[in-house]
């Protein structure tokens, strides 16, 4: 699905991401670890092309397509989909425009949103004054209005209380047909989290950890957080070494 | 010679207190002296769509009375609803005796040289009058027509609403697709009495090098509601206007609503000032300007007399590409217990809303059109079909500009 080959990015004058390597097959979920600052939102930015995020060296290939140096929209046109950690606030435009923008209109925003109890926002100017919890619902529910192959989660539980956070696991594992056995997956996923708490409700298939632009330890999602939690990030980036 | 056009002779050469100064001698007075059209026969299909585009939509259909002068020229007056009352304000003071006391009621007649003109040489104007009561369902369409170049244009327009009364006024200003250069100096007096509603939903479709000169005063009473809405969509040369409404009776409230593209070489001066003089008066006032090469001022005031009361001003500024936006919003409040608050912003469209559009599969241009459809989003309740077109067009436009 997502193959990622030497990537070298810089912000303006700093280096961000330092070679990194990455693939998520067809219906996989990957998981990527490190401490603030690391680069791994970088990482997902760089992956859906906005302008800041400059590639020096490397490629980017989505089903086979080399997607480098396209712009954003072709990217989403494509089937790349991000849900953002912290999304702007466009004033005046409502929540079901961005919803009918997401699904090309295809998909009805009353009829998204009142499977996930979200009607009483499609009036309002999208992530205006929405809380934590709502503003990741809402972002998933613009995934799913999407509906990408590769979806990539910025931090999809951070700032969500515990029942907010069944929901948003709940349409994560819809999002990548966890319903599914593993070979009639269609969809693939690459998720930042800090806590984990969302493989609580995502099987995650590999995980890695993002440490100055680097790749290091990959390996098991589970055993990988044990180990961060037990000897820190810092263990994990000698471990390398 | 009467006390009133002493004072407007008086201030024949009175500076206005904002906007560029204009010298009326560059202006002609030789107005064409078009013939009175029941049947808009003698309107080209040219003008009109011009005439479409400032939301007028030349039919009696669906209209509660309609009212067009060209130039000095009363075209078109025709009432068609029981409770609403149309005619040329020349007529109306010659049939009612009371009109006469009303005008220059709100408006000073030597606030400068443009209400003074407006006294000494008045072409004409409209009266409307919705009486006691009246629940006129249907919008009456009032057109104020520059169809010469270079032709001044003065009118004095009247409306009272009557107590009770309801009425929803559509006012097209527009020049013949010929006309380049022109003014158009227009008083206007609206009076809503106790439990009243006006709402008063003004289109400008000017020329390049029109410049206008709207001076509006508008007297709300116990109850009664004012609603402004104001479009102003396409390239002028200068607008110039500070709307001032009055809430003089509890519980009265307002409404001004704007919206403006400063365009290459154009100059907006537009302001809307509420004074609230009585306890639980409600106030409101929001502009959105979006310069795309222009310049505008946008000036907003708010003025609390007694407690008790509730007031906020929005004004909202979006730059694309060259263009200046000054936004100038006061409050001034007069006593404790005044509860009046304002948002202002000025900016140009953040990269991060744009990528975040794109994310969702827009290009770069629709995602613009988006964010901009967004910004001048204010909703104007019974907008003709025509109108909502226009403003979807003029930001289409305004893309392809970037």
């Amino acid at each position: 699905m997502l193959v990622i080959d030497d990537l070298w990015v810089d912000i303006g004058d700093k280096e961000v991401l330092k070679g990194v390597n990455l693939h998520v097959p067809v219906g996989e979920t990957h998981i990527l670890f490190g401490k603030n600052g690391s680069g791994k939102s970088s990482l997902l930015m760089t992956l859906m092309g906005f302008e800041r995020y400059r590639v020096k060296q490397g490629r980017i290939s989505l089903l086979g397509t080399d997607i480098t140096y396209l712009p954003t929209f072709e990217r989403a046109r494509l089937g790349l989909g991000l849900a953002f950690q912290r999304p702007p606030t466009i004033r005046g435009v409502k929540t079901a425009d961005v919803l009918r923008v997401c699904s090309r209109g295809e998909i009805a925003p009353e009829v998204l949103a009142s499977l996930y109890d979200f009607n009483a926002f499609l009036d309002r100017e999208i992530n205006y004054g929405f809380s934590g919890g709502e503003l990741k619902r809402s972002e998933l529910l613009q995934l799913l209005a999407q509906n990408p192959k590769m979806v990539l989660l910025d931090e999809p539980e951070s700032g969500v209380d515990l029942e907010n956070l069944q929901v948003v696991g709940h349409i994560i594992a819809h999002l990548l047909q966890k319903q599914r056995r593993r070979l009639h997956r269609e969809k693939s996923g690459l998720i930042i989290t800090h806590t984990g708490f969302i493989m609580d409700y995502v099987n995650a298939d590999r995980a890695y950890i993002l440490s100055d632009g680097r790749m290091c330890c990959q390996g098991n999602p589970r055993e990988l957080l044990h180990d961060i939690k037990n000897y820190g990030y810092e263990e994990c980036a000698r471990c390398r070494r | 010679m009467s006390e009133i056009k002493a004072r407007a002779e008086q201030s024949r050469h009175k500076k206005a207190a904002f906007g560029i100064d204009l010298n009326l001698e560059e202006f002609s007075r030789q107005g064409g002296n078009w013939e009175y059209d029941p049947d808009y026969r003698q309107f080209s299909s040219e003008e009109r769509s011009r005439l479409l585009t400032a939301g007028i939509e030349l039919t009696d259909e669906d209209h509660a009375a309609t009212f067009l002068q060209a130039d000095k020229a009363i075209v078109h007056c025709q009432t068609r609803q029981p409770g609403v009352e149309v005619l040329p304000i020349t007529q109306a003071v010659d049939q009612h005796s009371w009109v006469k006391d009303h005008l220059w009621g709100l408006v000073a007649v030597d606030a400068d040289k443009y209400t003074a003109r407006a006294e000494l040489e008045l072409d004409n104007g409209y009266f409307i009058r919705a009486e006691k009561g009246a629940q006129i369902a249907q919008p009456v369409e009032s057109c104020l027509y520059l169809r010469t170049d270079r032709f001044s244009q003065h009118v004095h327009n009247l409306v009272v609403v009557e107590e009770g009364a309801s009425l929803h006024i559509i006012t097209g200003c527009a020049t013949h697709p010929g006309v380049r250069s022109g003014l158009h100096i227009g008083v206007s007096e609206f009076y809503v009495k106790k439990g009243g509603q006006l709402t008063f939903t003004m289109v400008h479709n000017w020329g390049e090098d029109v410049h206008v000169r709207p001076r509006t005063a508008v007297l709300v009473e116990e109850g009664g509601r004012y609603i402004s809405n104001y479009l102003l969509l396409r390239p002028v040369k200068t607008v110039q206007m500070y709307p001032t409404v009055t809430l003089n009776g509890e519980g009265a409230m307002a409404r001004l609503q704007s919206i403006l593209i400063a365009h290459p070489g154009c100059e907006l001066d537009v302001g809307g000032r509420v004074i609230l003089k009585a306890p639980h008066t409600r106030a409101e006032v929001i502009a959105r300007t979006l310069a795309i090469g222009g310049y505008s001022m946008a000036r907003g005031h708010l003025v609390g007399t007694v407690p008790d009361i509730k007031a906020h001003l929005e004004c909202r500024g979006l730059i694309l590409g060259d263009g200046v936006v000054h936004a100038i919003p006061e409050l001034e409040g007069r006593v404790a217990g005044v509860d009046m608050s304002h948002e202002a912003a000025v900016g140009k469209i953040a990269a991060e809303e744009v990528e975040y559009l794109m994310a969702r599969g827009l290009d770069e241009e629709e995602a613009v059109s988006t964010i901009v459809r967004g910004f001048l989003n204010v909703k104007i309740e019974g907008l003709p079909q025509a109108l909502e077109e226009e403003l979807e067009q003029a930001i289409s436009e305004t893309n392809k500009g970037l």
